[in-house]
């Protein structure tokens, strides 16, 4: 290996900032997994009869089901019994009432990672839902969301104020048997958040969750259901960090998107969950379902993923496209580096007439990363004059990591139309001196080709995350997006 | 300027330079002609910094500092600017962008202030008219899907742009044809002035019909083996490289 290669290395290794532990007391639930538990969980969230059936009959499909293998990571087995499904902060109890009431030490913790809970500060245009394992312990803008009909609260308080809007879609997208860590997901999800957007309204502020796992051998099972009524808009945004532990932590969340006629709901995660040592010990797993479901003729659902964290990512975000002339799209940037290995892509799955879908895959491989592309486009009968357009581009920095595509095309019928693109580039030491011999560092350089790389992806994201995922990418700030 | 001193330089174990003298001044252009394999190229990296060439002998100084020290970043922060002769495309770094953050490097690395981008628009306008560098091609990324005289003419560009002390400008003229050859020349010689130098590395005399060097080199086989005015070059035009070899023949 040259020099100039081993200097990417150096700068490939990165600290990990949002590594630090919250010394808060935490009541768990004893760890391992039984009915006994899933009961426990519904009884700590005061939930109605119906939901702790739902979770009960999750719980019995799972025990049915394998965890899926044909993906291409490899991680330790997981002992489902030795991981804690419940942990909360002790301070809350009954969620507090007021700001005021939050445990100080949380408060500290979500100002350290750059989230405002004051309502009053900075981000004034951003509405926070902040989930420390498995509670939501801060809702920010909630009134003034509601004086235009938004409802935006966590999970838990939704089935309590909500239960009707709750139990008719709850499910609806991903069913409990969808797959097995979804069906884990609905036995013993904490909490999460949940968003109505009534009919016609745009939703006047970014809403966002910020998760964080915080408690040692605790698994995070959040639950995000999101759906926007007729003609209606709104973004969302999601962002996660966990402590730097040695050994690796189960995420398994399950997202759900419904968008009624004509309505749009436009999400976008900077996934920054601890990654592992360089040596690939510790880190996250991430396990999650995301779907949504365009139930309404001309509605949208646009998923924009930047995924810089996690020992292993294992995500398909997805869009069913049932209303006739709906939109489906797909920008996502994933980077592995040391030991990460990242599965990830998304099914773009027409129903519907003249429905489009739009997808654009970043991969970039560093270290010893691996990095998959995988990807399913279907388009049914029905769909007439169906539309996708893919496009899969690899980076690789260095000789030791590896880039995958694997895309899954199933076509039935004659005038639908694809397109499929992929391109594989290495960041080349004759790229490097170019960029320093006109005066860059090194460090700049590659931040300038990685950039430039993912920006198709990060213009689609809203402003104040696209400058967060440009630092992840170890980029700086300077000239940002635009 | 630029003062090397009995550079000895070797590639995978092979010797390449094998002894070189030589002294630029500030508001001189020198000229290096040769043969393929002489050496040329490897004397541009070699001043630039790149990695794999190592110097076994000799030393370099520039504005009395030892270049061979410095790092290429810091080189060109000092004002040593290369122009390649395969210019490398950047896929998705928007030549204009790439432009502003090396320019402002620079700037830093003067202790000025980076440029904003208003008046780092009007400069590039007008650099850009001196090569006549489409708009487009400037907001294209950088050299990507360029022919190969687009290629060169955003490096004389570049250099424009970034006002180097000492161009080194590596088979500029290669893969031109002759009106983008005078376009080029012309971007050049607009660059002429008394602070700057330059060494103009070239197979060919043609260039040289439009850019006048003050001196001439012939590299052979590693080393310098002639040293003259602009005649030189005429010369070996005539009796080509096996001319001056043969009347180097005892």
């Amino acid at each position: 290996m040259s020099a100039s290669t081993e200097q990417i290395d150096d700068i490939l290794k990165k600290g990990y900032d949002a590594g630090f532990v919250t010394d808060i007391e935490e009541e768990y639930a004893p760890p391992g997994l039984s009915e006994e538990i899933v009961r426990f969980i519904s009884k700590k969230k005061q939930e109605p009869e119906w939901l702790l059936e739902w979770r009960l009959k999750a719980y019995r499909r799972w025990l049915e089901m394998k965890e899926p293998t044909w993906a291409k990571v490899t991680y330790p087995k997981i002992d489902f019994q030795d991981i804690c499904y419940y942990a909360a902060p002790k301070t809350n109890e009954n969620a507090p009432k007021s700001l005021d009431e939050v445990d100080p030490e949380l408060l500290a913790t979500y100002e350290k990672l750059g989230i405002p809970l004051h309502e009053r500060e900075v981000l004034a245009g951003v509405a926070v839902d902040a989930v420390f394992d498995s509670v939501s312990v801060a809702t920010t803008f909630r009134d003034k969301l509601a004086e235009v009909g938004v409802i935006f609260m966590p999970f838990s308080e939704a089935v309590q104020e909500h239960p009707e809007l709750v139990k008719r879609y709850l499910g609806s997208v991903v069913p409990v048997s969808d797959n097995f860590y979804a069906a884990l997901n609905s036995a013993v999800f904490s909490d999460g958040s949940f968003v109505y957007i009534p009919k016609g309204v745009r939703c006047p502020m970014e809403l966002s969750t910020y998760f964080r796992i915080n408690a040692a051998k605790t698994g995070q099972f959040e639950r995000t259901l999101i759906i926007a009524d007729e003609g209606s808009y709104v973004s969302y945004l999601e962002g996660c960090t966990a402590p730097m532990r040695d050994e690796n932590q189960l995420h398994a969340a399950v997202v759900e998107l419904v968008t009624h006629e004509g309505a749009q709901i436009k999400y976008s995660t900077v996934q920054n969950w601890y990654p592992g040592d360089e040596n690939g010990k510790g880190g996250i797993l991430n396990l999650v379902t995301k779907r949504g479901l365009c139930e309404g003729a001309r509605s949208k659902i646009s998923w924009t993923q930047v995924e810089t964290g996690s020992a292993i990512t294992w995500k398909y975000p997805s869009c069913i496209l049932k209303g006739d002339d709906s939109v489906g799209e797909f920008y996502s940037v994933a980077l592995s580096n040391h030991r990460q290995q990242a599965d990830t892509g998304t099914k773009m799955i027409h129903l519907g007439k003249n429905t489009k879908s739009t997808i654009i895959s970043k991969g970039i491989s560093a270290g010893h990363g691996q990095q998959t592309y995988r990807g399913g486009v279907k388009i049914s009968r029905g769909a007439t004059n169906a539309r996708n357009y893919t496009q899969c581009d690899s980076l690789l920095i260095g000789d030791k990591c590896g880039a995958h595509t694997v895309p899954y095309v199933d076509v039935r019928n004659s005038s639908s139309k694809l397109e499929h693109e992929a391109t594989t580039s290495r960041i080349g030491e004759d790229q490097l001196f170019y960029c320093r011999q006109r005066g860059l560092s090194e460090e700049d350089a590659v931040s300038l080709i990685v950039n430039g790389f993912a920006k198709q992806v990060l213009k689609e994201l809203p402003m104040e995350f696209a400058v967060e995922a440009q630092k992840l990418l170890g980029v700086s700030l300077e000239g940002a997006v635009g | 300027m630029l003062k090397i001193e009995d550079l000895h330089v070797e590639v995978d174990g092979k010797p390449i330079l094998k002894g070189i003298n030589l002294e630029i001044e500030a508001g001189q252009v020198h000229a290096i002609m040769g043969p393929n394999g002489s050496g040329k190229s490897t004397l541009a990296y070699v001043l630039a910094g790149k990695d794999g060439y190592e110097v076994t002998k000799g030393r370099v100084l520039y504005k009395g500092q030892d270049l061979l020290e410095m790092a290429p970043e810091l080189r060109a922060a000092e004002g040593l600017f290369l122009g390649f002769q395969y210019p490398v495309a950047i896929p998705g770094v928007s030549n204009i962008y790439f432009l502003k953050a090396a320019v402002n490097a620079i700037r830093k690395h003067r202790g000025e202030d980076p440029l904003d981008a208003i008046d780092f628009m009007k400069l590039s306008k007008e650099k850009a008219a001196l090569v006549q560098l489409p708009d487009e091609l400037t907001k294209r990324s950088v050299n990507d899907g360029f022919s190969g005289g687009e290629k060169k003419r955003n490096e004389i560009f570049q250099m424009a742009m970034l006002e180097p002390s000492l161009a080194v400008l590596d088979e500029t003229d290669s893969g031109l044809d002759i009106d983008a050859l005078k376009v080029v020349a012309e971007g050049v010689n607009a660059l002429r002035g008394p602070d700057r130098a330059m060494l103009v590395i070239t197979h060919y005399q043609r260039l040289l019909d439009h850019i006048v060097p003050d001196v001439v080199h012939v590299l052979i086989d590693g080393q310098i083996v002639r040293t003259g005015d602009k005649g030189l070059a005429m010369q070996l035009e005539k009796e080509g490289y096996a001319g001056v070899r043969n009347a180097l023949q005892p």
